[in-house]
C-alpha cells in the first residue's frame, strides 16, 4: 500500500472520528433555532427557545446554581490541588509515591461508583445530601485533575531557581508566591479550567448528591428530559457546550496540549 | 566578610561517601579554589556550606559562629550556580532586587544598592531586560550581582564559568577575580578545571574520593604536588618509578635519577629538555621522538620511551631543529625533580 492512500485513509478516518463525535451536537444546536417544536424539517429559523429560556425561573436558577458551586470548587481545588502539587514536587517524605499513585484511581474509576460510594460515605458521617455534599464531591473528583496538570508544568521547572532564592534569604512562602507560582502559573489556570468544566458538566455526582429542588443544570436537564423533551432544552445545552468548549480550549492552550507554549 | 571553617565533615549516598572527614579553612576575603574530578565532592562540600546539604557529622562555621542549623536562608550567604538560576519572569533589576526585597528593604536603598550593583558588573544599561534576552557572560554578571548585593558574608560560586565558552571564560575569570577584590568578600569556588583554579584563586583544595587531599596556595601545591595524584591532576606530569638506590632512583632501563630519595618521582613537561646531542644535565634519559604537534608559540612533543609516552612542552623555536622522529635525549635540571610520598 502507498503511503499516500494510508495518509487518505488516516484523514478519513479522522473526518469519521470528529463526525460521530460533532454530528449530533451540530444537529441539537440546529434544532435549538428550528422553530418546529417537534424537530420537523424544513428548517426554518428562529430564536423563540432562546427567549422562552430566558423566562424559564427554574432552568436559569438551575444555571446559576451550576455556576457557583463550579466557581468554589475551582477556588478550593486549584488551591488545595497547586499546594498538593509543589509539595510533591519539593519534598520527599514516606509513602510519597504511594501517595502519588493514589490520585489516579479516581480519574478513572466509573462516577456512578464514586457517587454512590459518597452517598453512603455523606450518609455515614450525618452530612447527607445537598449543596455542601455536592462541593465536596466535586472537589475531590476535580483535584487529581488540578494536581496532574500543575504537576506536569512543574516538571520543567528548575529546582536551582528555588535553590537561588533561598540563598538569598527568601522564606519557603516567599518562594512559593515569587518563583514557583509564576512559573506554574499556565498550569494552574488550565487546571482551574478543568477543575470547573468538571464541576460545571457534572452529573452523576451531583445527581446522587443533590436534594430534590437545589438541582444543578445538568441534573435539571435529566429530569426535564424524563417529563419530555422540548427546544428549550436543546437551547441550554447549546449555551453548555459553547461554554464547556470555550473553556477546554483555554485549558489546552494554557497546558500546552498543542505543543505551542 | 567572614572567615568559614569547616570540621570533620561526613555526608554519604547510600554506600558512597561524598564527604569523608573534610576539616579546612576558607580565610577571610580569600578567593578558595575548591578543584577536584566529578564525584570527588566538591560540589557537596560547597553545597554543605551553604546548607543545601546538611551533613551527617561534622561542624560549620562562619566567623566562628556554628551554622549546622541555620538554614539556608538565614546564613547570610551569595550563590551563583553553574546554570546561573535567573529568575525567568523578573527583569535583571528586578534579579538583583530580589535578596533585598525579601529583606523588607526601603525603596529608595533598593533602587541605589541595585545600580551599584549592576555598575560592579558592567551592566548598568540593562536593568529592564529579561534574562533570556542576555548573552551568556551577561547572565553570570547578572548572577554575580544578585548574590553579592545583599552584602553576604560569603560568597560561594558552583562552577561559575563551566557554560561559557573558552575566550569567553577567561574575559570572566579576570572579571570575577576583579569584582572579588574590589568588594573583598570571602569567595569559594568549584571547579573542575585546574587552569582556572590556578588563575582565580589565592588558595586551592584539592578533593578526591570526599577527601581532602592537598590544599594551600597554588604555586605551593603545584610546585611541590607530593602525591601522584595531586601532580597530575593540577597540570601535566609524567610520573617515574623505579628502586631507590645510594646515588637515587634507578630506573628500569638503567637510568640513574640523582638526589631523589623517593620510589617515584614527577617532572612537569615544560621542564623537559629534548636534543639529539646527550645533555650536559644530570637527569637524562634516551627515548625516541614520536611526533611533534605544532601549536603556535608553544609546541608538544610526544615521546615513546619503553613503550610509554613522555609529553615535552616547550616553545616551539626549541623544538624546530629536531628530527621528525629518531632517537632524542630528554634531560631536565634536579630541581625539577618532585619527589613523591604517596
Amino acid at each position: 500500500m502507498s503511503n499516500a492512500f494510508l495518509a487518505h485513509l488516516g484523514r478519513a478516518y479522522v473526518g469519521l472520528i470528529l463526525f460521530f463525535l460533532y454530528a449530533p451536537i451540530l444537529v441539537m444546536a440546529a434544532m435549538s433555532f428550528n422553530a418546529s417544536e417537534f424537530y420537523q424539517l424544513p428548517f426554518s429559523f428562529t430564536t423563540d427557545w432562546y427567549a422562552k429560556l430566558a423566562g424559564n425561573r427554574e432552568i436559569l436558577s438551575a444555571a446559576w446554581r451550576s455556576v457557583w458551586i463550579a466557581v468554589i470548587v475551582t477556588a478550593i481545588a486549584t488551591s488545595l490541588g497547586t499546594a498538593a502539587s509543589i509539595a510533591l514536587f519539593r519534598y520527599d517524605f514516606p509513602g510519597k509515591r504511594v501517595l502519588q499513585v493514589l490520585l489516579f484511581p479516581p480519574i478513572a474509576i466509573p462516577w456512578l461508583i464514586t457517587g454512590t460510594a459518597m452517598l453512603i460515605f455523606f450518609f455515614g458521617i450525618g452530612l447527607g445530601r445537598g449543596t455542601p455534599a455536592v462541593i465536596l464531591g466535586h472537589v475531590a473528583l476535580a483535584l487529581p485533575y488540578v494536581i496532574v496538570v500543575v504537576s506536569a508544568r512543574l516538571t520543567s521547572f528548575d529546582r536551582t531557581l528555588e535553590e537561588a532564592a533561598r540563598s538569598l534569604g527568601a522564606s519557603p512562602w516567599q518562594i512559593t508566591r515569587a518563583v514557583t507560582v509564576p512559573w506554574i502559573l499556565p498550569g494552574i489556570i488550565a487546571g482551574g479550567l478543568f477543575a470547573f468544566a468538571v464541576s460545571f458538566d457534572q452529573f452523576v455526582v451531583s445527581y446522587f448528591l443533590s436534594e430534590p429542588g437545589d438541582s444543578t443544570l445538568p441534573v435539571l436537564i435529566y429530569t426535564s428530559i424524563r417529563k419530555g423533551f422540548t427546544p428549550e432544552i436543546n437551547a441550554i445545552s447549546t449555551i453548555i457546550i459553547a461554554v464547556s468548549m470555550g473553556i477546554m480550549l483555554l485549558a489546552a492552550r494554557y497546558s500546552n496540549f498543542g505543543g505551542e507554549r | 566578610m567572614a572567615m568559614v571553617r569547616v570540621e570533620h565533615l561526613v555526608k554519604t549516598y547510600g554506600a558512597a561517601r561524598a564527604l569523608d572527614d573534610v576539616t579546612l579553612e576558607f580565610p577571610d576575603g580569600g578567593f578558595f579554589g575548591l578543584l577536584g574530578p566529578s564525584g570527588s565532592g566538591k560540589t557537596t562540600l560547597l553545597r554543605a556550606i551553604a546548607g543545601f546539604v546538611l551533613p551527617e557529622t561534622g561542624r560549620v562555621f562562619i566567623d566562628d559562629e556554628p551554622v549546622e542549623n541555620v538554614p539556608v536562608e538565614k546564613r547570610g550567604i551569595g550563590m551563583v550556580f553553574q546554570n546561573y538560576a535567573l529568575f525567568p519572569n523578573m527583569t535583571v533589576a528586578e534579579n538583583v532586587a530580589f535578596g533585598l526585597a525579601v529583606r523588607k528593604v526601603t525603596e529608595a536603598e533598593k533602587k541605589r544598592r541595585v545600580a551599584e550593583a549592576l555598575e560592579l558588573v558592567q551592566l548598568a544599561a540593562f536593568g529592564a531586560r529579561k534574562p533570556h534576552q542576555l548573552s551568556g557572560g551577561q547572565r553570570q554578571r547578572v548572577a554575580m550581582a544578585r548574590a553579592i548585593v545583599t552584602q553576604p558574608r560569603v560568597l560561594l560560586l558552583d562552577e561559575p564559568l563551566s557554560a561559557l565558552d573558552k575566550a569567553l571564560r577567561v574575559d570572566m575569570q579576570i572579571e570575577l577575580k576583579r569584582i572579588q577584590r574590589e568588594i573583598g568578600i570571602t569567595t569559594i569556588f568549584v571547579t573542575h578545571d585546574q587552569e582556572e583554579a590556578l588563575t582565580l584563586s589565592d588558595r586551592i583544595g584539592i578533593l578526591k574520593d570526599g577527601r581532602l587531599i592537598r590544599h594551600g596556595p597554588p604555586r605551593e601545591v603545584y610546585d611541590d604536588p607530593q602525591d601522584s595524584f595531586t601532580a597530575t591532576f593540577l597540570g601535566d606530569a609524567r610520573i617515574f618509578s623505579g628502586t631507590v638506590e645510594a646515588g637515587g632512583l634507578r630506573l628500569a632501563d638503567g637510568t640513574l635519577v640523582p638526589g631523589v630519595r623517593t620510589p617515584t618521582v614527577a617532572v612537569r613537561p615544560e621542564n623537559l629538555h629534548l636534543s639529539v646531542a646527550e645533555p650536559d644535565l644530570p637527569c637524562r634519559l634516551q627515548a625516541r621522538l614520536g611526533q611533534k604537534i605544532f601549536g603556535g608559540a608553544l609546541g608538544t612533543c610526544l615521546l615513546d620511551w619503553r613503550g610509554e609516552v613522555i609529553k615535552v612542552l616547550g616553545r616551539d623555536a626549541d623544538f624546530r631543529d629536531l628530527p621528525e622522529s629518531g632517537p632524542v635525549w630528554v634531560g631536565w635540571r634536579p630541581e625539577h625533580s618532585i619527589q613523591m610520598s604517596g
